[in-house]
């Protein structure tokens, strides 16, 4: 793969929400970021892509409603 | 066991105020001894300037890497440091309770040298005294500070200062070797810019009898020290390096204090191990350097030119690659073999070498020291993952090892006629390998270039190039990539400068001139 696909893809798109919300139950909210992280890599490492990736985390953070407060 | 004791080196005032030396090297530590005994075995005398009298003092560089080891080989001290020094190619990770995974650096066999050997700094040091003053041509002058210079056109004028009163002198080439606080660099008005690592690190060096194998173990938030990492390696004469990260917060004078320290270990160690406590200090890393190594005839080195925490080990060893690299080129420089423009490549192949230094001891410590909670939370998810999947271990950084720099796209080096795919790419260190009951380091020209020449019957040299004949079914023709009829040619700092499927002697004629900067 060499550029990232944000065209519609999964094939439950309502079991995948529900699996990534379900997967934090009972968490607290640093076990939830990390678990969250643990998530990340685990994708990550199947993209296999670096450049992928890092087109994902500028997608992410461009898709984000609040520009981040300065400073923070 | 016997304790190193610090030799203190006699102090002689200076009876040639006024004089002009060929180089003068100003500090004496491990950089500095390494470059003037280089360039004393090249036939050079040196002059060494040092503000103090002994060798590095207290508990600094202890890991020596592979690559520093074959340079010390050339310099004919490498079998000391082996035979004193504990050798390790292994190491293991722990987060928490656990031990995450373990690794092998060199499970390739057939070098003559190990991945590392861990050795206290002052016995290197000690040794490149003697070995300097073995040549005869190396005069080290102990107390002796550079305290002024003028960094002329045609020479650097040097005020030095000593216990008997000041003098003066002028070096043709000056190598400025002074450390990260260099005074040489602070009169010529150099920035030395980089990044602070907020957090303090206790380091103590810690007398036991333990059978601990020999191998690096680093601790992500043992139980023992719960809130930071923990780095245990051995060294020689029972003595263990031990470091205790502790945060910004922490007081570095409260932390110094003996009985603090020792509970800390102790906590470590458990109660049945007695030790001693050698040495203990309280360190804030840095990573750092010079916009330029090259100013005229004053050339940085070492630490004076680039500093860069020790996660990695690539402090000491990057400042003898530095040496390495400049030795021979100043050398051909004053023979009058190569224009003064050779030193300009110094430049040209160690900045980029420092930069991945400082990128890679960079990435470590932000790995180690996580900047924010979101730095935090992927570090330890690395670390959970990596005990359970082979995918996650390469994220883990606990200090990516000093590896010797590969000089891609140097000018010195002649580029590939024909398509090379195979073994060490040009620019690279030359791998060692077994070769006729010995190893093939040991039989290039430790002053001049080498030409590998690998099967029966190829085409013959040119003179002032010694020719190694290496068998096309060995392990050494894997590692250069090379069959029957191929030759590599090696510079004097064994990298590889030029290589040929089939070559005549004007080829090899020009590839040299080229490495010497003489044609393009
Ligand atoms: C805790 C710690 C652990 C480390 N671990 C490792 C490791 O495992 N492996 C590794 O490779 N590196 C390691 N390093 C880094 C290594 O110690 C340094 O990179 C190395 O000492 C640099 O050598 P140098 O000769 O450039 O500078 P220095 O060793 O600092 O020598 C500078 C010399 O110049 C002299 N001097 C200073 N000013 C003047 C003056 N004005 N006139 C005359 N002389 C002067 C000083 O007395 C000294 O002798 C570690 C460092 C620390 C702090």
């Amino acid at each position: 793969m060499t550029a990232l696909d944000t065209s519609p893809r999964l094939d439950d798109p309502d079991l995948a929400f529900e699996s990534l919300v379900e997967a934090h139950r009972d968490l607290t909210p640093d076990q939830s970021r990390r678990l969250d992280a643990r998530l990340v890599l685990l994708l990550a490492n199947h993209i296999g892509s670096v450049t992928v990736l890092r087109e994902a985390i500028a997608a992410a953070r461009e898709a984000a409603w609040e520009a981040p407060e300065a400073g923070r | 066991m016997a304790a190193f004791e610090p030799p203190h080196y006699p102090f002689r005032p200076a009876t040639d105020d006024g004089a002009r030396h060929r180089v003068v090297v100003a500090g004496g530590g491990l950089v500095g001894l390494t470059a003037a005994l280089d360039l004393a075995r090249r036939g050079q005398p040196v002059v060494v300037l040092d503000d103090d009298d002994t060798v590095s003092t207290g508990s600094r560089a202890i890991c020596f890497a592979k690559r520093t080891l074959e340079i010390y080989d050339r310099l004919g001290i490498g079998g000391a440091i082996r035979d004193k020094g504990t050798t390790w190619n292994t190491g293991r990770v722990y987060f928490g309770e656990r031990e995450v995974y373990g690794f092998d650096l060199l499970p390739e066999r057939g070098h003559r040298n190990p991945a590392f050997v861990n050795l206290q700094q002052y016995y290197v040091e000690h040794w490149l005294v003697e070995a300097c003053l073995a040549t005869g041509l190396v005069d080290l002058r102990w107390k002796h500070k550079v305290a002024g210079i003028v960094n002329g056109a045609d020479g650097v004028r040097l005020a030095v200062e000593t216990p008997a009163g000041n003098y003066s002198l002028t070096a043709d080439w000056l190598l400025a070797c002074d450390g990260a606080r260099s005074l040489v660099r602070e009169l010529l008005g150099l920035a030395f810019v980089g990044k602070v690592f907020r957090d303090r690190f206790l380091i103590a060096d810690v007398v036991m009898h333990a059978d601990f194998p020999a191998e690096r173990r680093f601790w992500f938030e043992p139980p023992f020290h719960r809130g930071g990492s923990v780095l245990l390696h051995r060294q020689a004469d029972d003595v263990w390096r031990i470091d205790f990260q502790l945060g910004w917060d922490a007081d570095p004078e409260v932390e110094r204090e003996p009985e603090r320290v020792r509970a800390r270990v102790r906590a470590m160690l458990g109660p049945a191990i007695p030790f001693e406590l050698e040495w203990v200090s309280i360190y804030t890393f840095r990573c750092r350097r010079i916009e330029k190594f090259r100013h005229g005839r004053t050339i940085f080195l070492g630490d004076a030119a680039h500093q860069v925490s020790p996660f990695g080990a690539r402090g000491g060893n990057g400042g003898v690659q530095d040496a390495d690299n400049l030795g021979w080129k100043l050398d051909a420089v004053i023979r009058g073999e190569a224009p003064a423009t050779l030193l300009d490549t110094y430049d040209i192949e160690r900045i980029p070498a420092t930069d991945e230094n400082i990128l890679n001891s960079t990435r470590s410590t932000d790995f180690i020291t996580p900047k924010n909670e979101a730095a935090r939370a992927y570090r330890d998810a690395v670390l959970e993952l990596a005990a359970r999947h082979d995918f996650a271990r390469p994220l883990v950084n606990s200090g990516r090892l000093s590896r010797p720099a590969v000089l891609h796209n140097s000018p010195l080096s002649t580029p590939d006629e024909a398509p090379w795919a195979d073994g060490a790419p040009l620019g690279a260190a030359a791998p060692d390998a077994p070769l006729d009951n010995g190893f093939l380091l040991d039989r290039t020209d430790p002053n001049g270039f080498t030409l590998l020449v690998f099967g029966e019957g190829a085409p013959g040299g040119v003179p002032g190039v010694k020719r190694v004949n290496v068998p096309v079914a060995s392990v050494a023709a894997e590692r250069y990539g090379a069959g029957t009829g191929n030759a590599v040619l090696l510079r004097p700092d064994q990298h590889v400068a030029a290589r040929w499927r089939r070559c005549d002697p004007a080829a090899i004629g020009h590839a040299r001139d080229r490495a010497l900067g003489r044609v393009a």
